[in-house]
């Protein structure tokens, strides 16, 4: 029999359907590849098993009693959570040790749209604590190791849930990203990640950090089965009050959704410092898009050098008002102290890590009196600049690509004495952030290290169905997706 | 530019972050060098530029007002550290 574990979400629906396995088989041999490796990778912070397993049986029931039409698209399918997204009864830390033994009492209306769909969820997945970092080092729970090389880093900070789909653990796992934490993973593990639009997949339920910048977004080996996450999951939802009620599109798979579009190369994405086998492969990548139909076009968004301070500055301030709820009085656990205000100072500066305490304190300078204005008011001005760059360039181009990060995996250790550098891994990925819109990154080569190279694109408001058509497309000619790691 | 002892301290304490010496000594580093490098914003003039708030494109949605029911103040202070009688359970504020 075939590993079930390296079939995409696609072929398993198809298996499903046709019978040639039940879902109960699939989820088991998720959870037992996950139980016997997983020790080497660390993607997941909890297993659900038991819930797990009791779904499966149902799911498995669900479709005999329904037949072949009408199922829900996601029956019986395994799926992972990254530990910023709550799951009533799982435990949920957010990668953080204030958050220590909490279990959240609701579910985020994405994962709940998800089992509503049919998922099963198997496991919620490590991350920088709070969203925070590229490398998912921050992580008070250890680090996850890249399946492609265990002595570097999965990228972050949804590292957990691109590993686990890297690994193939699961065909497919949910991730945010509020400066590229979905995007740059997926790049550093080889996968396809979406960064939805801002507003486009309720954050109801997702431990919140940068509120004007947070997206959902999903990670699987192909555009096809990451499209059928996201399409579950968009939608306006009365919970988030910035959700948007935009059409969701049907998404139509056929090799021609290229032809004709016009695709944008920004000159500022390929700077110096960048590893030379990224621009390489990403330009190989362009080209090929360039074969397929599309038209190339230079473009450039001017203020791109800008958008790392900007981003420094907003993410952090959202993230010190945002962080302020954790105080040890409501959950989580309390440092011991004889007074209130003692319980704030002590559980807060025990149970932070130093990345946390490091943006907390930035974002509280630049929105304390006296400085307002010239840090967090500049800011938002200057985020105005960068998102008229993108207006005016998709007046004249469908889509923008360039590389998702400027380097590919690095090893454990390497910046985390250095916070600046350790962001200039998101100088790619964050401007998509700071202007709203959507991107995606998937694999388009390997390094001499064999390391994969990830190839980004990014889309006009609510356009993921161009990003998932074109990946689509380029993942018809070439097979770098289907490349596994051996670990 | 370099912070102050006295300024991280400040910062710190309207964060509500109990640092010990060495944590202040390594922050005051860490946090002067990323405030020089996001300085390089003051290169651009911004008069006429009007600043972007949120991250959304439409307005925001209001909810009708209707009565859904919310979760049990059971659900919500099992988490809780220390509670009694319903409530939440803090030391004491006053002497």
């Amino acid at each position: 029999m075939t590993d079930l574990t390296n079939l995409t979400l696609i072929e398993m629906q198809t298996g499903l359907a046709k019978g040639n396995f039940s879902s109960r088989e699939l989820v088991e041999a998720a959870l037992n590849k996950i139980e016997s490796t997983d020790s080497k990778t660390h993607a997941f912070l909890h297993l659900a098993k038991e819930s797990a397993l009791k779904q499966a049986n149902e799911a498995d029931r669900q479709r005999k009693s329904v037949g072949a039409t009408g199922q829900s698209p996601l029956l019986g399918i395994p799926v992972a959570i990254k530990d910023v997204l709550s799951v009533a009864g799982l435990p949920c830390t957010a990668g953080s040790k204030i958050l220590e033994g909490y279990v959240p009492p609701f579910t985020a209306t994405s994962v709940k749209k998800l089992v509503e769909a049919g998922a099963i969820i198997v496991g919620k997945t490590n991350t920088d604590e709070f969203a925070m970092g590229s490398s998912t080092e921050n992580s008070a729970y250890g680090v996850t190791r890249n399946p492609w090389d265990l002595n570097r880093v999965p990228g972050g900070s949804s590292g957990g849930s691109a590993t686990s789909v890297a690994a193939r653990y699961v065909p497919a796992a949910l991730g945010t990203d509020t400066g590229g934490s979905v995007r740059q993973p997926a790049s550093l593990c080889g996968v396809t990640g979406l960064k939805t639009t801002y507003g486009r997949v309720s954050r109801f339920g997702l431990i919140a950090f940068g509120s004007s910048l947070d997206t959902v977004g999903a990670f699987g080996r192909t555009a096809e089965d990451v499209a059928q996450i996201f399409l579950v999951m968009a939608g306006r939802d009365e919970k988030d009050a910035t959700s948007v009620d935009a059409p969701v599109p049907q998404i139509k798979f056929n090799g021609d959704a290229v032809r004709g579009k016009r695709i944008g190369v920004p000159k500022e994405y390929f700077i110096s410092g960048i590893q030379p086998e990224v621009e390489e492969k990403t330009r190989a990548a362009i080209n090929q898009l360039k074969e397929l139909g599309a038209e190339i076009r230079e473009i450039s968004l001017p203020h791109t050098g800008y958008a790392l301070p900007v981003y420094y500055i907003i993410a952090p301030a959202e993230a010190s008002a945002n962080l302020a709820r954790f105080d040890g009085v409501r959950y989580g656990p309390r440092a011991d102290a004889d007074n209130l205000w003692d319980v704030f100072f002590k559980t807060r500066g025990q149970k932070f890590g130093a990345e946390v305490t490091r943006r907390v304190m930035i974002g509280t300078y630049a929105l304390s009196a006296g400085y307002y204005d010239a840090y967090y008011g500049q800011a938002q001005k200057v985020r105005t600049l960068i998102k008229r760059d993108f207006e005016a360039a998709f007046r004249d181009v469908d889509l923008i690509a360039a590389p998702t990060a400027p380097e590919t995996a690095f090893k454990i250790g390497e910046h985390v004495n250095d916070p600046l550098a350790m962001y200039l891994e998101d100088v790619f990925t964050l401007p998509a952030n700071l202007a709203g819109v959507p991107g995606i990154s998937f694999n388009c080569g390997f390094d001499k290290n064999n390391l994969p190279v990830g190839l980004q694109l990014i889309a006009p408001h609510f356009r993921e169905d161009l990003l998932l058509q074109t990946a689509h497309a380029y993942q018809q000619v070439t097979d770098w997706h289907k490349q596994s790691p051996i670990f | 530019m370099s912070l102050t002892k006295e300024e991280v301290e400040h910062i710190a304490k309207l964060a509500r972050l109990e640092l010990t010496d060495e944590q202040k000594e390594l922050y005051r580093g860490q946090l002067s060098k990323i405030l020089d490098y996001v300085a390089k914003l003051n290169e651009l003039d911004t008069k006429d530029v009007p600043p972007t708030f949120g991250g959304g494109l439409d307005k925001m949605h209001l909810r009708t007002d209707e009565v859904h029911p919310s979760l049990s103040t059971d659900a919500l202070l099992k988490n809780a550290p220390q509670s009694e009688d319903d409530q939440f359970k803090i030391p004491p504020v006053f002497e």
